[in-house]
């Protein structure tokens, strides 16, 4: 990826990439460390842009460290709710009809094949 | 009349072979549409053949044959065959109707819950973040779309497989997936041999997806290992409990990693034969159809003495 490439997304995939740098992470970041952590060639001032806008919808929350600020990601109040509805889509099995999902459940014989493919030795092409 | 009619009743299930075979030998997108507008048509003449039935049947009652201001007795087979075909296709009819509008309900219902799931969470572009121990995502359609994603999944991806993902979920947005995926289940409701034909079409969307996050992130392998991933990751999280039967031939996810492994597709003589093939069904299925519509039309018509016998 270069610079090129991300300064053309739009800057709504560049929130969610940043937000998702912040859930997978297990505490709070600075803007360096996101930047590290996206992987992509962002200059750390969009970083520190993009962090500060999620600040500003209430997105994401923020504590001094140092000279700048670490960055987490809000559990917004009504999440517990949210949880539950998630759980009853997800027992329901209705959802996978309806809603295009990244990922169906594997069958055992799935999860053979899968490992197969993606080791190494045999994956290489 | 009353064989041709059984043409679109019992071709749909010879479909589904020829419909995983376009789907080997297609590219996915022009595969999604081929299948799903062979499903909706099959699906329609099916169900022209189930109302013809009935229709004669109707006009075999002295009461209906009134109202239908029929001077003449229809002229059909014998009533051994007509009556029986009738009631039938009365039953069929309304399981039709009925499983059709429990599916509509619930997909109305899971589609609302999930809406409004999505807007609880927090929200950044289009990605709404759902805080879960399982790892899951979703493509959401809507004003504006949405992709959703547990936490679980994102901790189980790391940041380039993360932008596979959210690339596939987009591409399923921007194509419209929702719409084909609406068109197959309609179609497996109103006959239960398109319900291959279905799954066929949810696999072409994914792999349509597939192949757009591949293309977006510039990586066939990354997208492959991202898909594998998340699906290893999900598995673990649900424990090893006997789910689905194991398919023979492997699942949908096996298909998708290794169509993306195995490099893009080039374009084969026999992608275009099994579209043809497929196509054929169609217009068969349109053909007797439409000749046995006409037939029992022109019959009415001979028996409301509008027509020369």
């Amino acid at each position: 990826m270069t610079d090129a490439k991300d300064a053309r997304r739009p800057a709504g995939e560049l929130e969610a990439s940043v937000l998702a740098v912040l859930w997978a992470a297990d505490g709070p970041r600075t803007p360096g460390q996101v930047q590290r952590g996206l992987g992509a060639g962002l200059a750390r001032t969009t970083v520190t842009t993009i962090l500060t806008r999620l600040h500003d919808k209430g997105i994401v929350a923020r504590r001094r460290q140092g000279r700048g600020y670490a960055y987490y990601p809000v559990q917004d109040p009504q999440g517990l709710t949210a949880r539950r509805m998630h759980s009853e889509l997800a027992r329901g099995g209705d959802r996978e009809r309806v809603l295009a999902r990244f990922v169906e459940q594997l069958s055992p014989d799935d999860e053979r094949i899968l490992r197969e493919l993606l080791d190494p030795r045999s994956g290489e092409r | 009349m009353t064989a041709l009619l059984l043409v679109p009743l019992l071709l749909p299930c010879a479909v589904p072979p020829a419909a995983r075979r376009a789907l080997a030998r297609l590219a996915p997108v022009t595969a999604l549409w081929v299948l799903t507008v062979c499903a909706l048509v099959l699906a329609a003449c099916s169900l022209a053949a189930l109302g013809t039935f009935v229709l004669v049947g109707l006009l075999k009652l002295p009461a209906c044959a009134a109202l239908g201001e029929l001077v003449h007795p229809l002229r059909t087979p014998s009533d051994l065959v007509v009556v029986p075909a009738a009631a039938v296709s009365v039953g069929a009819l309304a399981v039709c109707a009925v499983s059709l509008a429990r599916s509509a309900l619930r997909q109305a219902r899971a589609w609302r819950a999930a809406r409004s799931e999505a807007a609880r969470g927090p929200a950044a572009g289009d990605l709404c973040v759902v805080d879960s121990p399982h790892p899951d995502a979703y493509a959401l359609p809507g004003r504006p779309h949405r992709i959703v994603v547990t936490t679980a999944m994102l901790r189980s991806l790391d940041a380039a497989e993360r932008e596979a993902l959210f690339a596939h979920e987009r591409a399923h947005n921007r194509g419209g997936h929702h719409y084909f995926l609406a068109a197959a289940e309609l179609a497996a409701h109103c006959h239960p041999a398109l319900r291959p034909v279905r799954a066929a079409i949810r696999l072409a969307a994914e792999r349509a997806a597939d192949e757009a996050a591949a293309r977006a992130v510039g990586d066939r392998r990354l997208t492959a290992r991202a898909i594998a991933r998340a699906a290893l990751a999900g598995r673990a999280a649900r424990g090893n409990r006997p789910d689905v039967a194991a398919a023979a031939a492997g699942g949908p996810v096996p298909q998708r990693v290794e169509a993306l492994l195995a490099g893009p597709r080039v374009p084969r003589p026999s992608a275009v034969r099994a579209a043809a093939l497929l196509l054929a069904c169609v217009a068969v299925s349109c053909a007797a159809s439409t000749t046995g519509v006409a037939e029992v039309h022109h019959r009415v018509e001979v028996a409301q003495g509008e027509a020369p016998r």
